[in-house]
């Protein structure tokens, strides 16, 4: 008993004042990306050539952030003159269309839906599915259960059984072998529910996009009602788009 | 012993000089290596031609390598021989429809087509879902009851099915069948331009992003004759290191949860945070990803960065030590830990083991030891003092892993403070690759050993890429772990492993 009184006394308190007061990310940290449109067409290139996740268009001059991994190496070898990725982890939104960007996302309380807010906006108990999830996403999400996020304190939940959810949150980009179990897993749910698509697997497959093994893309097997994009989203990210989507 | 070829970790080959052997002297080799202490790290096949080879990549103190032609199907080492091919030979029969004759389980391994478009071992029709044809081993008897868990769990955790055969509460036996998590990367791979394959290596197993991106990049750097300097192979160890410690501790504090016990479960899940806010302070990414490239490390470790960690270290080593004492020192923690889920030494032997899980189980093993890649070599090593194989055991291998490689970080950091190097940031491009090639990689990844293997063609295109998670090896452990036990105590079992579903789904 004392070890204990002793350690809770050493470890004090560590929860975050988010969303109360602003919380400032290590500058190394990739958020929403800024883009130069005035930037010369070579460099543009550069960018689109050496993206592993071909999320460029150069044409557009807009970077996809559904399939983006946010690694950074577009603005290293452009030297930040076309993409420059800021700390700002505010990055879900509620239409696929809005990831694909030139540097700012609409804000997400104005397009979240408003009978999601009166339904839940004070309980949301989730129902999490990976779906060939790399176990980072999962990780980030289960983290927000620690004391520093302490998701408990905004009366969210993930919850063990889909009936007793109000929604999905789905990682990975969907494996063939997974989709029957997600499927069954979202019929479970009751009605009204809500789809969030987490990761930029479930929103375009990721780095798997391609693979004959994957379905890739959740918006063809259920309809999503908000995306959280990221490799995997910082739990910031995550808890700042269930905030301000469902608060 | 004499068919058997020495090879490097990491270093490539041509592969003019690769033994190749009958079928027979292959079985003879490999059985007789297998069974004097010998391990396997690699055993697959490839299409050679319109043929069909079998590689096996072993070890003792030392890497060889050996290479057979085979048919439709060849003799069974696992049915003969010993349980460490079982795996193996179910991954070999689902991916090229090769069958090995004699087989005691041979059963599909992820639920796939098999790439030579040839009859199924397994007589599946993959347009049906998961499981197809699975014969889950079943107990009969008035009193015996079965229990199914999965694909999806409780919590937030990745997919995969348990069946238990249970009498009253107590397990009889496991089966573990996974497969859902199956991404088809190893055949997605070759044809891919190199630009995605740090992308995709990164997420074979995000908690395993830098140990598998490690094997990548040395295997690229093998075949396409990059040098690293020393200042990025320090931060790449430190990365692999700050990754070990992540995992460990979090798993240390799910053990205290699945026990009940919450102040060191909320402790050790805060403490994690610190460390992967580390990672991110390398790397802008809490589990490194965008950090290791082929010929070195994008993000420069500074010295801000070397303060930071050091700082962080400094203040979190007396609260680690701490509430690891809160965790072990309770004899309520101590009375679930001890004589639950024991692997016996000799059981991990036969199953070749890997990793904290092995070592648990005292069988030393460790590949920062036996074959040191980037700046390992001379580092002191671990040594484990609590050997049991239980549950009690594999999570005090943890803590002491955990100090061990604070120590080390330490360390490499000192190191890399008197290293002077100005280091630019890299640049991921597409490499020439050496062909008609082959090389294999390990690295001690926090769970164990990983290992890729990259075979070019004669136009240096990557022909055959191999991945091996040390999850591939502990699965069966887990399972064994959970007989006799109570199925009340398999969530502790399971943890104490807390063993990669996507890492051996592929």
């Amino acid at each position: 008993m004392l070890s204990i009184i002793k350690n809770r006394m050493e470890q004090g308190c560590k929860t975050s004042k988010y969303p109360k007061e602003p919380i400032e990310l290590y500058h190394r940290f990739r958020g929403l990306p800024s883009i130069n449109k005035e930037c010369k067409a070579e460099i543009i290139q550069q960018c689109v050539d050496i993206c592993p996740q071909d999320a460029i268009d150069p044409e557009a001059k807009t970077i996809d952030l559904g399939r983006c991994t946010f690694c950074g190496h577009c603005e290293i070898i452009s030297d930040g003159a076309f993409v420059c990725f800021s700390h700002n982890f505010d990055l879900g939104t509620a239409n696929r269309e809005d990831l694909v960007t030139s540097g700012s996302l609409p804000t997400l309380a104005k397009h979240s839906k408003k009978h999601f807010k009166k339904l839940f906006g004070r309980s949301l108990q989730l129902r999490q599915v990976s779906a060939g999830g790399c176990n980072s996403c999962e990780t980030d999400t289960n983290v927000l259960n620690t004391p520093f996020f302490d998701l408990s304190r905004f009366g969210i939940d993930f919850v063990a059984s889909p009936r007793h959810a109000d929604g999905i949150l789905v990682t990975g980009p969907i494996s063939r072998n997974m989709k029957q179990a997600l499927m069954d897993t979202y019929n479970a749910i009751p009605s009204p529910k809500v789809v969030i698509a987490s990761g930029c697997c479930s929103i375009s497959g990721g780095p798997f996009f391609g693979s004959e093994q994957i379905i890739g893309d959740l918006s063809s097997l259920l309809p999503i009602d908000l995306y959280i994009p990221g490799c995997p989203p910082h739990p910031l990210t995550t808890l700042h788009a269930l905030l301000k989507f469902f608060k | 012993m004499y068919n058997l070829l020495k090879i490097e970790n990491g270093i490539a080959i041509s592969r003019e000089a690769i033994p190749q052997v009958s079928y027979e002297q292959f079985f003879t080799t490999l059985s007789e290596f297998v069974n004097n202490d010998g391990f396997i790290v690699q055993f697959f096949a490839y299409k050679d031609g319109i043929n069909h080879k079998l590689i096996a990549v072993v070890r003792n103190t030392d890497l060889y390598l050996i290479s057979t032609q085979v048919g439709t199907s060849f003799q069974s080492l696992t049915g003969n021989s010993s349980e460490k091919f079982h795996m193996f030979e179910r991954e070999i029969a689902e991916q090229f429809g090769l069958k090995p004759d004699g087989h005691p389980w041979l059963k599909m391994v992820r639920y796939h087509e098999n790439y030579s478009g040839v009859k199924d071992v397994f007589g599946n029709d993959y347009n049906k879902p998961i499981p197809g044809n699975y014969p889950y081993f079943s107990v009969e008897g008035d009193a015996i009851h079965e229990v199914a868990v999965g694909p999806v769990h409780a919590g937030i955790i990745e997919p995969g099915h348990f069946r238990f055969q249970c009498a009253g509460e107590e397990v009889l036996h496991l089966e573990i069948q996974l497969g859902y998590q199956h991404r088809g990367i190893e055949m997605m791979l070759p044809k891919l331009p190199h630009k995605r394959f740090t992308s995709i290596c990164e997420a074979i197993a995000g908690d395993t992003t830098i140990g598998h991106t490690l094997c990548m990049c040395q295997a690229v750097e093998a075949l396409a004759g990059l040098s690293v300097a020393p200042g990025p192979r320090i931060v790449r160890t430190i990365a692999l290191e700050l990754e070990r410690i992540c995992n460990h501790i979090g798993d240390l504090g799910a053990l205290s949860g699945d026990v009940a016990f919450n102040p060191p479960a909320a402790y050790f899940g805060r403490l994690r945070g610190e460390f992967l806010n580390l990672l991110q302070v390398l790397s802008g990414n809490r589990f490194g990803k965008g950090l290791v490239r082929p010929g070195g490390i994008t993000y420069v470790m500074g010295k801000e960065q070397c303060t930071l960690i050091r700082d962080k270290l400094a203040e979190t080593t007396p609260e680690l030590e701490h509430v690891c004492a809160l965790l072990f020192d309770a004899h309520t923690v101590q009375a679930r830990f001890e004589h639950t889920g024991t692997v016996d030494h000799q059981m991990a032997t036969d199953l070749g083991l890997v990793g904290f899980a092995g070592r648990a189980c005292n069988i030393p093993y460790d590949a920062r030891v036996t074959f040191p890649t980037e700046y390992y070599e001379g580092l002191p090593a671990n040594r484990n003092l609590i050997t049991n194989g239980d549950v009690n055991s594999r999570a005090m291998v943890r803590r002491e892993e955990i100090m061990h490689s604070l120590e080390l970080i330490n360390l490499l950091l000192d190191m890399h403070e008197s290293q002077r190097y100005t280091a630019t940031p890299l640049h991921t491009q597409d490499h020439n690759l050496s062909p008609d090639s082959f090389v294999v990689t390990i690295n001690e990844g926090w769970r164990g050993e990983v290992s890729h293997c990259i075979l070019t063609d004669g136009d240096g295109h990557v022909q055959r890429y191999k991945i091996k998670d040390p999850s591939f090896h502990n699965w069966t452990g887990l399972a064994m772990s959970l007989r006799n036990q109570e199925i009340s105590d398999f969530p502790l079992c399971n943890k104490s492993f807390n063993l990669s579903y996507c890492g051996f789904d592929l």
